[in-house]
């Protein structure tokens, strides 16, 4: 499917909330009223001084922003072409990217006067950014997780209930992030006049998709001043991992419109695209409605849902940000699949040549760094994000290598 | 409105009773017990069907809903055998009204123009889709109202005075007044409630008004059915067919069983205005 590219990739989304033809508000009317004042609140707070400072302090002195951008050295000399470098997100406070997005909306909550939160999440790192942001500003929050990545993510679990947050295990499905987040739904649905539903990924309804790449724009606009500090230029190519597109929307969106800046984002193959273990929705998948939105989904011949397979946790998703759906169609940004063994072994490169642990979830971009850069001149510059450190995946790895911890 | 459910809901009127309205999930536990379930509702005292398309991720259902439709999924339902159960219940009932409720994906996969053409050609009257409010008429409401197909529209609590008239507008058949902020099968709806939000809907339509969501008994079928034009009961059904199973296979009880509560519900509909 190819449409006529615009003029402007960062003028999205119009009035309806759509990229093309991806996005929309395809929820339940119980949740119109409150996705209506939610974009009022938003058109609102984006406008105001009072709120964009208060959420650049706390970027600033809560977070640790902005975060360095880093020239990889011994990677690069070892890939033997192009420079790499890294945006480290993973030295966020709490460990990745996500904090951008719940520093953000949580002061939505605030201002619309919002009593409690829930969230959604697959690797665990949204689930403890939000119990975080909440713990922080005093709300109770609670946190629906799959029973599978509540198994495999146990050390975010625990921080989350360090933070105070209440933890349901969703068993229904294959007990992933999908499942999670259709229960993070019959909350909201069950308690929508106090509640504010604090989303982990730039999907969802509008203007969910609109907020949470905004907030984590952030990356993005860092990351211009950086390279251009660093090299006195922009970046050759981006490359991000894509499980919701959260991390990716940041990096990539203050850079849309840069025609010379190739982009590139990266899905989970997982066991291959022949089968159906992976979840490469962009790749595999046809556009679709889920969880509020229009947007590239797997699915059977008959529009039920498939569960997507993945060693990470946090790209085990079968559905993706509309306006990647709408970056794919129009081909401003290209899509790849990288298998489960191909992040394992970028995750175990990055550990040994630059003393950095890195999620699985980055480690995919990684891999596909690895791909690229040789063949590319040595005076071209790839920018990575990092949006995530390995600490939580430890044991996944080990496991998959067949080590005992 | 169908020629179908105008009639139904005019006789209604006439006779000064609300409407029974039955929802069960197409499908399940298979083809064949749901359509014998379906073509023994009218006679139990259904007056309107509302036949479930099975979706993977319900997400405005509960426990009881979510597990019927991932049984009917698992036995091969789908939009085609939907229709197919449209038309065996159509070869011994012209009257009562069928609309079918589901989620919009499997319906825009099918494709939805095709979904509509094959819907009114199998005899469907309406249809109520979850995850399609006002804003995404384009999608499916307008052209089904330009086939005289009825888009039924849902109402909840949060719908306030502001919203009220984009939610009516464009409702055709009647209008889903959905009792409690939530999911099917939880909480039971107050009656003061909602007599209050039906007569405050009432002053703004003239469109029959049905109200559901949490109500398993006759007794509360009777007190919703004093207020409203209608009493929408689902998840006591489901979950009457989920008790009566052996495993996941229907048993010589499932129909009866189920037919059974339809029919002592449906008392409780009648005697709503004695
Ligand atoms: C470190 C990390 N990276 C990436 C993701 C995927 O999400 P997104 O695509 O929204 O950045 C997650 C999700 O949990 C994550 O924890």
């Amino acid at each position: 499917m190819n449409v006529q590219s615009p003029n402007s990739f960062r003028m999205g989304p119009d009035e309806e909330g759509q990229f093309g033809i991806f996005g929309g508000r395809f929820v339940a009317e119980t949740l119109m009223p409150n996705i209506l004042e939610l974009d009022e609140a938003y058109t609102k707070a984006k406008k105001d001084p009072e709120f964009l400072s208060e959420l650049e302090y706390l970027n600033k002195h809560y977070t640790g922003r902005p975060s360095p951008l880093y020239f990889a050295e011994r990677l690069t000399e070892h890939l033997g072409g192009a420079k790499v470098y890294f945006k480290r997100d993973e030295l966020n406070h709490t460990g990745s990217h996500k904090i951008n997005n719940c520093l953000g909306q949580i002061l939505l909550a605030k201002r619309m006067g919002k009593k409690r939160i829930i969230a959604e999440t697959g690797a665990g790192q949204h689930g403890v950014a939000s119990a975080t942001v909440a713990a922080r500003f005093g709300y109770p929050c609670m946190v629906y997780m799959g029973a599978k990545d509540v198994h495999r993510q146990s050390p975010n679990v625990f921080r989350m209930k360090l933070l105070g947050a209440e933890i349901e295990s969703v068993t229904a499905g294959a007990g992933t992030l999908k499942d999670a987040m259709n229960e993070a739904l019959r909350d909201w649905v069950t308690n929508v006049e106090d509640t504010y539903y604090l989303i982990g990924t730039a999907a969802g309804p509008h203007p969910y998709p609109e907020l949470v790449r905004d907030f984590q724009s952030v990356i993005g606009k860092e990351t211009r001043e950086q390279i251009q500090e660093a090299e006195g230029r922009l970046p050759d190519m981006l490359i991000a991992s894509v499980g919701g597109g959260s991390n990716a929307i940041g990096l990539f969106h203050p850079f849309l419109d840069d025609e010379s800046v190739q982009i590139v984002g990266v899905e989970a193959g997982g066991k291959g695209l022949d089968g159906d273990e992976h979840c490469a929705s962009l790749t595999a998948g046809r556009p679709g409605v889920l969880h509020g939105n229009r947007t590239y989904l797997l699915q059977d011949a008959e529009g039920q849902i498939e569960e997507g397979a993945s060693i990470s946790a946090g790209l085990d998703y079968p559905g993706i940000g509309p306006e990647h759906s709408w970056l794919k169609d129009t081909g401003r940004v290209e899509y790849v699949p990288i298998m489960d063994t191909e992040a394992l072994e970028a995750f175990q490169l990055l550990c040994r040549l630059e003393g950095i642990i890195p999620a699985l979830e980055p480690s995919h971009a990684l891999a596909e760094v690895v791909k690229r850069a040789p063949a590319m001149d040595k005076d071209q510059i790839i920018v990575m994000n990092l949006c995530g450190r390995g600490d939580k995946d430890v044991h996944t790895v080990a496991e998959a290598l067949g080590i005992e911890v | 409105m169908t020629q179908r459910m105008t009639n139904r809901f005019a006789k209604l009127a006439e006779e000064n009773r609300p409407a029974f309205v039955t929802y069960f999930m197409g499908g399940d536990p298979n083809f064949e017990t749901s359509v014998e379930i379906m073509k023994g509702l009218p006679a139990a005292g259904a007056d309107v069907i509302e036949l479930g398309m099975p979706f993977s991720d319900p997400m405005a259902d509960g426990p009881s809903i979510q597990a019927a439709g991932l049984r009917a999924l698992k036995q091969g339902q789908n939009l085609t055998r939907t229709f197919d159960m449209v038309r065996a219940f159509r070869e011994h009932d012209e009257e009562t009204p069928i609309v079918l409720m589901g989620y919009y994906n499997p319906i825009y996969q099918y494709g939805s123009e095709k979904f509509l053409d094959d819907a009114k050609e199998a005899g469907v009257d309406g249809m109520i889709i979850v995850d399609l409010p006002p804003e995404m008429d384009e999608e499916l409401c307008i052209p089904a109202l330009s086939r005289d197909l009825n888009f039924i529209r849902l109402a909840t609590p949060t719908t306030d005075e502001k919203r009220l008239p984009k939610v009516l507008s464009n409702t055709s058949g009647f209008l889903y007044y959905v009792s409690i902020n939530g999911i099917t099968g939880a909480a039971a709806p107050k009656p003061e409630e909602v007599a209050k939000s039906v007569t405050h809907i009432k002053a703004k339509t003239d469109i029959p008004i049905c109200v559901g969501f949490g109500v398993r008994t006759a007794e509360q079928a009777a007190v919703i059915g004093r207020a409203a034009d209608g009493v929408v009961v689902g998840s006591a059904i489901v979950s009457t067919v989920a008790e009566s199973l052996n495993g996941d296979q229907p048993t010589e009880n499932t129909v009866s069983n189920t037919l059974e509560l339809v029919a002592s519900i449906a008392e409780g509909v009648r005697t709503a205005r004695n």
